[in-house]
């Protein structure tokens, strides 16, 4: 009989677990509540199921537990129970995946108006590239990768000369405005991920993946990479900060261009804060160590 | 219905009698056997032990989540050697093995009325390759580097990159060979298991007479057969990228600043073949647990299991379906997005056999007379596990609502109470279920239901509060949440709870372990035939079974294996190879 108390518990528990916790999503710092509203859907339904089937569980094991003299009925099948049970299951899962690939449809179309930005990772940092004044982003390739050039920025194509690049720093971006992020990465597997944001995708070296949301609140907001990428994987943080137009353009009007940093006399990464060198500097240390102990 | 009570029928399906080879020492008896009896216990030991090291892992992996910073030897390098060989070796060389290699091995012969599996030999070379890989697995702990932290999932490029523990030692390779070799032994069983049932079944056992364990078993079985290739060619190949230099999986990379010779690879076509294989085998481990969950139920409640044939059809429809919904583990990796439309209908749709087996399991429950049973008791905790570990699954599969929950701490909790939690369960009440089988004493009953309350209480704590940090954001393979800004003080404490229960529950463990030695001496004596159950295995002349299993004359079957309280029988089960009808068991009004 504990079994039936315990069953009861766990739904009781469960559910009050979900409505008084204090472990819940972060307050959404982007236009994907949307996707919040979903999983409110799926709580909803999946956990009327929950407490449904667990309960009559209970309930069965409470009402038909052996006692002396009891025998079972004997009921091999009822076709007219299963085809119910079978209609409002699929019902309650069009239930979900209906609302679920409308807003799926929405966070595959970008809008026409979305800002393209790019986020390089690499082990275990995070750059940005921001478009010129010619509003494109130059092409770029692994294989152009060099010390003077991290981000491997095609070094001929014009486009790219007035891209800006924030190496190893705080990326900006101004509020209310839609962003395409365009997400490459030049070693491993690396996943752009901001909580507050909802949004999340891979980056894979070799190709160019991206998502796309419109910040709506002001704000700084921490960057974790969500995809393993080696032992320096947890301390790959970043820093996105969401301004109103003006700081975005202040911050802007400091940034150097591609062109700039590739002139000869500023040569090398001059740019970054000494913190960020250190964090990179930590995945060579390590590496280094790692060798050792194999030989 | 007809077609699954008939009590008189014996169809044709003739046996003719096998030359089995006999024993001549205790080496051949007991190590090279060709018992699949003796096999089935070699495997379930083998992969017992190796568990045994992965949940050791988890302890430490527990640890530095739970206490960070307070060990100072759990480094990021040993908690992704640790997290890896845990994934690794509790998928495939503990779940896969045991439920095919162990209880397929044991059940399957016995339940379908067979003296032993068809390929002897072939069975039992299947157990020594297996040993190998295991053995291979295990030599990564000390070879040079350590064990690969790649992550179970093994992506490539960093798999076989120096950011990575083991990627440019000896990790990764002894883990790619270690598969490769457990591929080559599990297809000498599976095709074992395979063709016993199709072909090895004794007279009157027609497939929609088979216990649903032999279902599931079976399923599952044809499954691997069909989805290990995929991993098979995907280790092999990266093998010759790390190996060789070869670019399947490695495009241009620049590595700490230098240019890496690899060039053109596609690092997501591994995701797309280690996926194919990765997401059925979900369901080989889910459809054997389903099988013989349906068994326990019905026997321990004195009923038959409600609605046998779509039980049937739900575990083919599952297994087919489960090969056309492998990138929902992808929805953020960087694929074409419209693959995400396709990918999430037929996640979603598979959601429909699933809840009629849960519904299914209830009903048989329904007008039941429950013993409330250790095997019962971890039925029914079965069933609260995989309801709510698959009910979250409803999110992840819904792929707009996967975007902020993958790669987080949620599809932990989820796939440990959906693959990891409901099946182990499974697993502990089949052995106490058919323990009383193999070794003809009961478990300790004191015991058995300390060991319950432990490990079902206490996983549900471990795992239910887990979804709660994905949902914060909480990213999963982490080795430390140090400067994490949305890691509030609280969240933290979680985190601590989360561990002190993982020792529990791992300390409930040590408990079974030590029941299950105790009892082959100590335990009470059980007959042939405990629980009053109706098929073939508890039939048997000799309980253990001897080698042949059934004595001079194989057994007839004259009906479905849940003929349990059949109105005018004056038993409450009639086992499967007793003839005669009993009017009001067919068709019931």
């Amino acid at each position: 009989m504990a079994v039936v108390l315990v069953l009861v518990l766990i739904v009781v528990g469960s559910v009050l677990f979900h409505l008084l916790s204090p472990w819940w999503w972060t307050p959404i710092a982007s236009n994907w509540d949307y996707i919040d509203n979903t999983i409110i859907i799926s709580f909803w339904i999946t956990g009327i199921v929950f407490a449904a089937v667990v309960l009559f569980m209970a309930y069965c094991v409470f009402r038909f537990r052996h006692r002396e003299g009891n025998r079972a009925a004997y009921e091999p099948e009822n076709k007219r129970l299963e085809s119910w049970l079978m209609i409002v299951t699929a019902f309650g899962v069009t239930a979900l995946l209906v609302p679920g690939l409308f807003v799926w449809s929405r966070f595959v179309t970008v809008p026409g108006d979305a800002t393209a930005i790019e986020v390089v990772a690499q082990q275990w940092q995070w750059s940005f590239r921001l478009p010129g004044k010619d509003g494109k982003l130059g092409t770029s390739d692994t294989r152009d990768v060099t010390a003077d050039n991290p981000l491997g920025v095609a070094p001929k194509d014009p486009n790219g000369q007035d891209d800006v690049l924030v190496q190893a720093a705080d990326l900006h971006l101004p509020v209310g405005k839609p962003v395409k992020v365009l997400l490459r990465s030049i070693d491993v597997l690396h996943d752009f991920y901001i909580p507050e944001f909802r949004a999340k995708m891979d980056m894979i070296p070799g190709s160019v993946t991206y998502f796309w949301f419109t910040p709506t609140r002001t704000g700084t907001f921490q960057v974790l990479c969500a995809e393993l990428c080696g032992q320096g994987h947890p301390l790959m943080h970043g820093v996105v900060v969401v301004d109103t137009e003006q700081d975005y353009l202040a911050w802007l009007g400091q940034q150097q261009t591609f062109a700039q940093l590739s002139a000869p006399q500023q040569s090398g990464s001059a740019k970054q804060p000494p913190g960020k060198i250190m964090a990179s500097n930590l995945g060579v240390a390590a590496n280094s160590k790692l060798s050792r102990s194999a030989q | 219905m007809v077609d699954v009570t008939p009590a008189d029928a014996v169809p044709p399906a003739e046996v003719g009698e096998v030359e089995l080879y006999h024993p001549h020492s205790w080496w051949t008896k007991y190590v090279f056997s060709q018992d699949a009896k003796v096999i089935a216990v070699q495997y379930s030991a083998t992969a017992t032990a190796i568990g045994l090291v992965a949940l050791v892992l988890s302890w430490l992996m527990r640890l530095q989540l739970g206490f960070p910073g307070t060990f100072d030897f759990i480094t990021p390098e040993a908690y992704y050697q640790f997290i890896t060989m845990h994934g690794m070796i509790m998928v495939i060389y503990l779940l896969t093995a045991l439920f095919l290699g162990g209880f397929g091995n044991y059940l399957i012969p016995l339940m379908v009325g067979a003296r032993d599996m068809v390929f002897p030999y072939v069975n039992m070379l299947s157990y020594w390759i297996y040993l190998l890989a295991v053995l291979v697995l295990v030599s990564s702990f000390f070879a040079p580097g350590g064990p690969t932290g790649a992550g179970w999932t093994l992506y490539p490029p960093q798999a076989i990159m120096s950011g990575t523990p083991g990627g440019q030692d000896w990790g990764i390779i002894l883990m790619l060979s270690s598969l490769i070799l457990f591929i080559v032994g599990f297809t000498m069983g599976g095709l074992n298991y395979v063709v016993t049932v199709l072909q090895g079944r004794t007279r009157g056992m027609t497939l929609m007479r088979l216990p649903l364990t032999v279902w599931g078993i079976f399923t599952a079985t044809v499954m691997a057969l069909l989805a290990f290739p995929a991993l098979f060619v995907a280790c092999v190949m990266m093998l010759l990228d790390r190996v060789l230099g070869t670019s399947f999986f490695m495009p241009a990379i620049v590595e700490m600043g230098e240019q890496l010779q690899h060039n053109g690879g596609s690092p997501i076509l591994f995701q797309h073949l280690f996926w194919f294989f990765g997401h059925p085998e979900v369901y080989i481990v889910a459809l054997p647990a389903f099988g013989i969950v349906s068994d326990l139920i019905s026997t321990h409640a004195r009923k038959n299991i409600f609605g046998y044939r779509m039980m049937v059809w739900a575990i083919i429809a599952i297994g087919a379906l489960s090969f056309v919904v492998w990138a929902h583990h992808m929805y953020v990796s960087g694929m074409n997005p419209y693959f995400g439309f396709f990918f999430a209908t037929t996640t979603l749709i598979i959601a429909v056999p699933t809840a009629i087996k849960v519904y299914n399991w209830v009903l048989t429950l329904w007008r039941g007379d429950i013993h409330l049973t250790i095997p019962m008791l971890f039925a029914l905790a079965f069933i609260v596990t995989f309801v709510n570990g698959g009910l979250t699954g409803l999110f992840l599969g819904n792929v707009v609502v996967d975007v902020p929950l993958s790669d987080t701490m949620f599809v932990v909790a989820h796939f440990h109470m959906v693959m990891g939690v409901a099946p182990i369960l499974v697993i502990f009440g089949a052995i106490y279920h058919w323990y009383p089988k193999v070794t003809g004493r009961m478990l300790d009953e004191t015991l058995g239901r300390f060991h319950f309350w432990v490990t079902f209480v206490g996983a549900y704590l471990i795992f239910f509060p887990m979804h709660y940090l994905g949902l914060m954001g909480v990213p999963r393979r982490y080795a430390e949440l140090t400067d994490m800004t949305i890691m509030t003080e609280s969240a933290r404490h979680l985190n601590s709870f989360i561990s002190i229960m993982a020792f529990i529950v791992g300390f409930a463990q040590m408990v079974f372990l030590f029941n299950l030695i105790w009892s082959i001496r100590h335990g009470r004596e059980a007959g042939g035939n405990p629980w009053r159950a109706t098929t073939l295995e508890w039939q048997t002349p000799q309980t253990p079974p001897a080698h042949g299993n059934f004595g001079k004359e194989l057994p007839i079957v004259y009906r479905w294996a849940y003929d349990y309280s059949v109105p005018g029988a004056k038993e409450d089960c009639i086992p499967q190879n007793v003839p005669g009808d009993f009017a009001p068991s067919r068709e019931p009004a």
